[in-house]
């Protein structure tokens, strides 16, 4: 082979791995754009991860129901519900929902909720001024307790919406190491 | 192929640079850099795989005999069904396509070999070592990966002691095929015959060209994704994990990222082998020859932006299931241009009925039934009725056993009296043919009705309504797989003897692997060939 075929093997060859590390790159860049288009598309029902200010402005002519569901992940060994199965609610206004786990275990455990919203559209106009998953929870052995949700429906929520689902599931968390504090990431 | 060749080429050794010959025994394999010994290496090791995975789906097809549980236990037959499409898909089918690529793709175009043949023959071994690592899973604690071929978390990070040798073996087959894209459009960008200009290469060429593109932008993002699985696994990331804020549904976009062009990956080349085929047996010109280039093209682009069409189930929005729907729709008008190509170039021909055109004319009718029941079930409102059943199984096997399989087929049948310098027992070929051409329908036309009706794939008992269908399509399998006894049976015949080929084997075929004499010998077109 000539040597000038050679260098043009050569780099041809080189472009064409520069090409295939920009893929695997690009693969994990669809990690953080996923989030990004969930978000810029209002999909996957995902609610804020912090308290949110808010200012109460009711809107008494609209009633919207929000459902709750509780989950177990995997049959981890909680108990988990909610207090009421669903609340009629007015846009703009601030309302508390409870919710109740218990530690089944007689070993301390920590669990976190994580919430998802239904349809997923109205997760931005569904707010938290305070919520039991914004951060983990941490039970004593058999130790059971009330653990409140404080919400507000933006009254900009679209008219078509009356009704809400919002759900959450409890995992337990022994196996994420390096979470054992703050928010989980990525959120 | 064998040491035969130094017998053979008679007048061409004249102007041989063969100076050192193929080295003997197992060197001449191991550490061969000639791309035919490499293209015979990838075709035997797929043919072995092919069986592999073909034992592997035959226990499948004894369990659902009949309903109810009868020789494997759930677990088992999990492992089964997720190692006969790894197996399959990365061992059967991709191999022998680049094993195709590197016995075809040097002597289309005119050059001597592949542009980087020390790493053409690190591409072929790394296969050996990948499949060591999938095949050994079988003997480990928990069994082999089970979770389906997909591998989707949460159930995939349920794989016992096998799921870093599955993550492992996805990357070492990934490398190996990557390495393999990289040769094949590096040889046809600079290895081409002078005046041999781009829309002058034969279609097979085309299509791996276009194939090896696919290749090296989908195989990075699976080898990503299943990196993330891995980290999940042992390093505590939650890329997957909702309880750490992830999503197990984005593993799904990113599979299918790479696993729609994956499906092209399997089906292009073949695509490539037809156009070739078809044209010699009908004794006229491929019609449209450009429009097959270009139709080939659009179908790698869109490729990219179909992937959501394997998910309509988990819940996405309207807008995204209607783009999702429309896109893929739009793959069946380049593949229609082919379809209509291929049938347009018959038109009027004087056709012959020969082996390689017979395994041609049942992929055009066979694939392009596969081509539909994939138009059925774009149609996002009714894939939620498809979903998850053997409809879905029935349509993907459709174009990848008459689609894909029966395509390596015709190219063996074409190519082979140029590989071995014998003409293959037609009788026996025919015979082959027409055995896995019934039984493959039997095989697989009832699971659309299976499908259709309801049953799910991946579960090893089913309801008493389906069990005639399910006995009927077991049958199949059986036939079919003993079938392919006969085709290792004829391969190995032609090797060893028979009637000797002509330079051009069948009647005025064109393409320059046809102006050097049968077989091939272990260097051709030293010089590059004259083109008019």
């Amino acid at each position: 082979m000539s040597k000038r075929k050679h260098l043009a093997n050569f780099s041809l060859t080189t472009q064409l791995f520069a090409l295939v590390v920009a893929m695997f790159g690009f693969g994990f860049a669809l990690v953080p754009l996923y989030d990004v288009f969930c978000q810029l598309l209002g999909i996957g029902g995902k609610t804020a991860a912090q308290a949110t200010a808010v200012v109460e402005a009711p809107d008494l002519s609209r009633e919207i129901v929000v459902e709750f569901v509780t989950t177990v992940n995997e049959g981890a060994p909680w108990e988990f519900r909610a207090e009421v199965a669903e609340m009629r609610v007015h846009p703009g206004k601030l309302y508390q929902a409870t919710f109740f786990a218990r530690n089944l275990t007689g070993q301390p455990l920590v669990g976190q909720a994580v919430p998802s919203v239904a349809p997923g559209q109205v997760a931005k106009y569904f707010r938290k001024t305070e919520c039991f998953c914004f951060e983990q929870q941490s039970f004593f052995a058999n130790e059971g307790r009330d653990m409140p949700v404080v919400f507000i429906l933006d009254p900009e929520i679209p008219r078509h919406i009356d009704r809400i689902t919002l759900s959450y599931t409890f995992f337990a968390i022994e196996n994420l190491a390096g979470t054992v504090t703050g928010n989980p990431p990525g959120i | 192929m064998g040491p035969e060749y130094e017998a053979t080429a008679d007048q061409y050794q004249a102007d041989d640079h063969d100076h050192h010959g193929a080295p003997s025994g197992i060197k001449r394999w191991l550490f061969s850099t000639n791309h035919k010994d490499i293209g015979t290496m990838y075709l035997v090791f797929s043919l072995l795989m092919f069986f592999v995975g073909g034992t592997m789906i035959m226990i499948v097809r004894a369990e659902l005999f009949q309903p109810g549980l009868q020789f494997v236990d759930p677990a088992f037959f999990n492992q089964m069904t997720t190692m006969h499409g790894l197996v399959m898909v990365f061992g059967a089918i991709m191999p022998a396509f680049v094993g195709l690529a590197n016995w075809m793709i040097p002597m289309m175009v005119g050059a001597p070999d592949m542009a980087l043949p020390r790493m053409n023959n690190w591409s072929f071994w790394l296969l050996p070592v990948g499949f060591t690592f999938l095949v050994a899973t079988l003997f480990m604690p928990g069994g082999a990966p089970a979770a389906g071929w997909t591998m989707y978390p949460p159930l995939v990070l349920q794989t016992g002691d096998a799921f870093p040798f599955l993550v492992f073996a996805v990357h070492i087959l990934g490398a190996s095929s990557i390495m393999g894209a990289i040769n094949i459009i590096v040889t046809i960008m600079n290895m081409r015959a002078p005046k041999m200009t781009l829309l002058k290469m034969p279609l097979f060429v085309w299509t791996w060209f276009i194939t090896a593109f696919l290749l090296l932008a989908a195989m990075p993002v699976f080898a990503g994704a299943v990196t993330m699985l891995l980290f999940d696994q042992y390093f505590g990331t939650h890329f997957f994990n909702a309880a750490g804020g992830g999503d197990p549904v984005m593993f799904q976009h990113i599979f299918w990222f790479f696993g729609h062009p994956e499906v092209y990956i399997m089906i292009l080349p073949a695509f490539g082998i037809v156009s070739e085929i078809i044209p010699t047996f009908a004794r006229k010109p491929l019609f449209g020859y450009n429009s097959m280039v270009y139709a080939t093209a659009s179908i790698a682009v869109l490729s990219f932006i179909v992937w959501a069409h394997h998910m309509f189930t988990v819940g996405m929005p309207l807008a995204a299931e209607l783009f999702f729907m429309f896109s893929t729709m739009l793959i069946a008008v380049p593949t229609g241009v082919k379809v209509f190509n291929w049938i347009a170039t018959m038109w009027r021909g004087s056709m012959t009925f020969e082996t390689p055109m017979l395994f041609s004319l049942a992929f055009v009718f066979l694939f392009t039934i596969g081509g539909f029941s994939g138009l059925m079930l774009a149609i996002t409102p009714v894939d939620f009725q498809y979903h998850d059943t053997y409809f879905v199984v029935a349509h993907f096997h459709y174009v990848l056993v008459p689609g894909s399989l029966f395509g390596i087929m015709a190219g063996v049948y074409y190519w082979l009296p140029k590989w071995t310098g014998h003409v293959v027992d037609e009788k026996l070929a025919k015979t082959h043919f027409w055995l896995s051409a019934i039984f493959v329908n039997i095989t697989f036309f009832p699971q659309h009705f299976l499908g259709l009706a309801g049953m799910p794939r991946r579960i090893p008992d089913y309801s008493t309504q389906f069990a005639d269908f399910n006995m009927m399509s077991s049958l199949g399998a059986f036939g079919f797989g003993l079938s392919q006894l006969l085709f290792v049976y004829i391969v190995y015949r032609t090797v060893k003897g028979g009637e000797k080929a002509s330079s051009e084997v069948w009647d005025n075929p064109k393409g320059l692997e046809w102006t050097v004499p049968s077989p091939a010998p272990h260097h051709t077109f030293e010089t590059a060939p004259e083109l008019r």
